[in-house]
């Protein structure tokens, strides 16, 4: 008994550690020392559950954390920051699998009669929540993983009757739930233990499907929501508490991160899951119809974007998720430090939907060591642009249209955007001439004001730069 | 009985969830997001004591190191690779005494 004391406390003071840690996550003067409070009192937890009565045999338990401990090595030393966005939805999805796991490991115990729960109608029904959310995390990572690092096309994928498709398999899975439940038959169970299982993971990769590259955001977010319900689940399975309440936790966290990238965007969730929203021509041509996109595209070089610039004295840069693809990071940091020499002032506006994950823009500038003082949100920044000489938009789209703020029949108008048409000259970095994800033209790149600096995002900046530093030896 | 005080904590932890996290600088957005996720592998408690079971059941043993291995990936790898990037955002920020002016 006392064991069970001291162990209880523990799991306590690891929650404390959590909630402590999460609060100071959020204030960049405490997020470091945040995170690492929270390490220790996962560090905690773990070690106190050794202690657990059950936990009899270390051989693979010693297997598995060192294998981890590995794997999450090489994850966290190895991956570029560029490649954030997709390790993040990995993470994700390893939390969800481990957490269906859990729950099968507990049924089969249960099954094998080596657990007998006080109340299997309850454990059952925790069990099968456990499975579905781990599952549906699982899957839908994955898929998220593959469209961010480009295995697989991040446009979205629909067919006809999706919807059904996807509403008949979520019935099923409540079906074999609900025998699952109630049944006394052992056979009867396992069934309807793989139905449900298999059709979990067919769902998060079905219900990921119709969503866009451009809707990342908000995917990851609610993916980090489910990893943590999932644990969650699995703490009402094995009646845990400090599962229930980190688990609790993250589910809220990522539920009020997808709320704040919606809120960006002006849509609400249903709409980012269930619309398919930027299809291909489909949207394009909707739109199409009720702008008249008037103007036409004035292509610079970098020799004039060069001219441009060192005239300049009030320059704005507003990096998408093109300046990611490019890795163009460092030399935006360049070049913003060679403008500054010339008697510039720089800063960079940040949409809060820019890239693929919350907070994207973010990371890449901090990894190229742009001072975060720098760094302008798209509320403070939108008062100001009509005093800026120059913007720079970095292979972002979207969050740069002005169809958004003037265009009633487009499919993104409400959008709050950052207005980097107002500003006196605009040049819009492209790998090409296609529309964005969203399959939507651009009004910005046929105003007057508008210069497009075609090609690779990095070799034209590069360019530029180069303009500038042969200048200072002349 | 029992049930009730799960759900009783379920709860209140929910509450508490939002109003712990209710305004967070855009910037910090991906560190918090990251360092959520390396807290939902506390699952490893659960895989723990399904592969530290000796019950003479083969299917739990592998199902339980599997789920060990799959969380100490999410709990290193998450909190790693968060204060891989909390770095980044601090090392030209000698001005990290005044973060208000970041305020929006």
């Amino acid at each position: 008994m006392n064991r069970e004391i001291l162990i209880n406390t523990a799991y306590i003071v690891a929650s404390i550690l959590f909630i402590i840690g999460l609060k100071m996550l959020g204030r960049q003067a405490t997020a470091r020392p945040g995170n690492l409070l929270s390490g220790v009192g996962m560090l905690i937890a773990i070690v106190v559950t050794l202690l657990d009565r059950n936990v009899v045999n270390f051989t693979w338990i010693t297997a598995g954390l060192v294998a981890g401990t590995l794997i999450g090595l090489a994850c966290a030393y190895l991956v570029k920051m560029t490649a954030m966005p997709e390790m993040v939805a990995l993470l994700n999805g390893f939390g969800g699998l481990a957490s269906l796991i859990v729950g099968a490991a507990e049924f089969f115990r249960i099954r094998g009669g080596t657990v007998v729960p006080p109340d299997p109608a309850f454990t059952a029904t925790g069990i099968y929540f456990t499975v579905l959310i781990g599952g549906v995390t699982f899957t839908g990572s994955v898929y998220a993983f593959c469209k961010l690092a480009e295995w697989l096309s991040g446009r979205p994928v629909l067919f006809r009757g999706q919807h059904l498709v996807n509403g008949l398999m979520l019935a099923a899975t409540l079906a074999a739930g609900g025998v699952f439940v109630l049944t006394g038959d052992a056979r009867f169970g396992l069934a309807a233990f793989g139905v449900f299982t298999v059709l979990s993971l067919v769902l998060g990769w079905t219900l990921v499907m119709p969503i866009g590259g451009g809707d990342m955001p908000v995917v990851i977010a609610m993916l980090n929501s489910l990893s943590g319900l999932a644990a969650c689940a699995a703490g009402f399975v094995i009646r845990n508490n400090l599962l229930i309440v980190a688990g609790c936790l993250v589910g809220t966290s990522g539920v009020i991160l997808s709320a704040i990238m919606c809120q960006a965007m002006n849509r609400s969730l249903a709409n980012v899951l269930f619309s398919g929203f930027g299809a291909g021509p489909a949207a394009g041509a909707a739109a199409g119809a009720g702008a008249a996109l008037t103007g036409e595209l004035k292509p610079i070089s970098p020799e004039d974007t060069f001219a441009v610039l060192e005239a300049a004295r009030l320059v704005v840069f507003i990096p998408g998720y093109g300046m990611a693809v490019s890795q163009a990071q460092h030399v935006v940091r360049e070049l913003a430090e060679v403008l500054e020499r010339n008697g510039a002032e720089v800063r960079f506006a940040i949409h809060p939907v820019a890239g693929r994950m919350p907070g994207h823009m973010n990371v890449l500038l901090a990894e190229a060591s742009v001072s975060y003082e720098h760094l302008v949100e798209m509320d403070a920044i939108n008062p100001l642009m009509p005093t800026m000489d120059v913007a720079i938009v970095i292979g972002a789209n979207d969050v740069v249209n002005p169809a958004a703020a003037c265009d009633p029949a487009s499919p993104i108008y409400g959008m709050p955007i950052i207005r980097a048409h107002e500003a006196r000259t605009v040049i819009c970095l492209k790998r090409g001439k296609g529309a964005g994800f969203s399959g939507l033209e651009n009004q910005l790149f046929l105003l007057p004001n508008t210069r497009m600096l075609y090609g690779d995002a990095k070799g034209s900046l590069q360019g530029v730069v180069a303009e500038f530093k042969s200048l200072a030896q002349a | 009985m029992e049930i009730i005080l799960l759900f009783f904590i379920f709860t209140l932890a929910g509450f508490l969830g939002f109003e712990l996290i209710a305004k967070v600088p855009s910037q910090l957005h991906t560190p918090l997001m990251s360092g959520a996720n390396a807290i939902s592998g506390i699952t490893i408690v659960g895989a723990l004591i399904a592969a530290g079971a000796d019950d003479g059941s083969w299917i739990t043993t592998v199902l339980g190191t599997a789920a060990v291995t799959l969380a100490m990936i999410n709990v290193i790898g998450g909190y790693l690779v968060t204060d891989r990037m909390l770095a980044m955002f601090k090392k030209k920020t000698p001005a990290a005494a005044k973060p208000e002016e970041r305020a929006p």
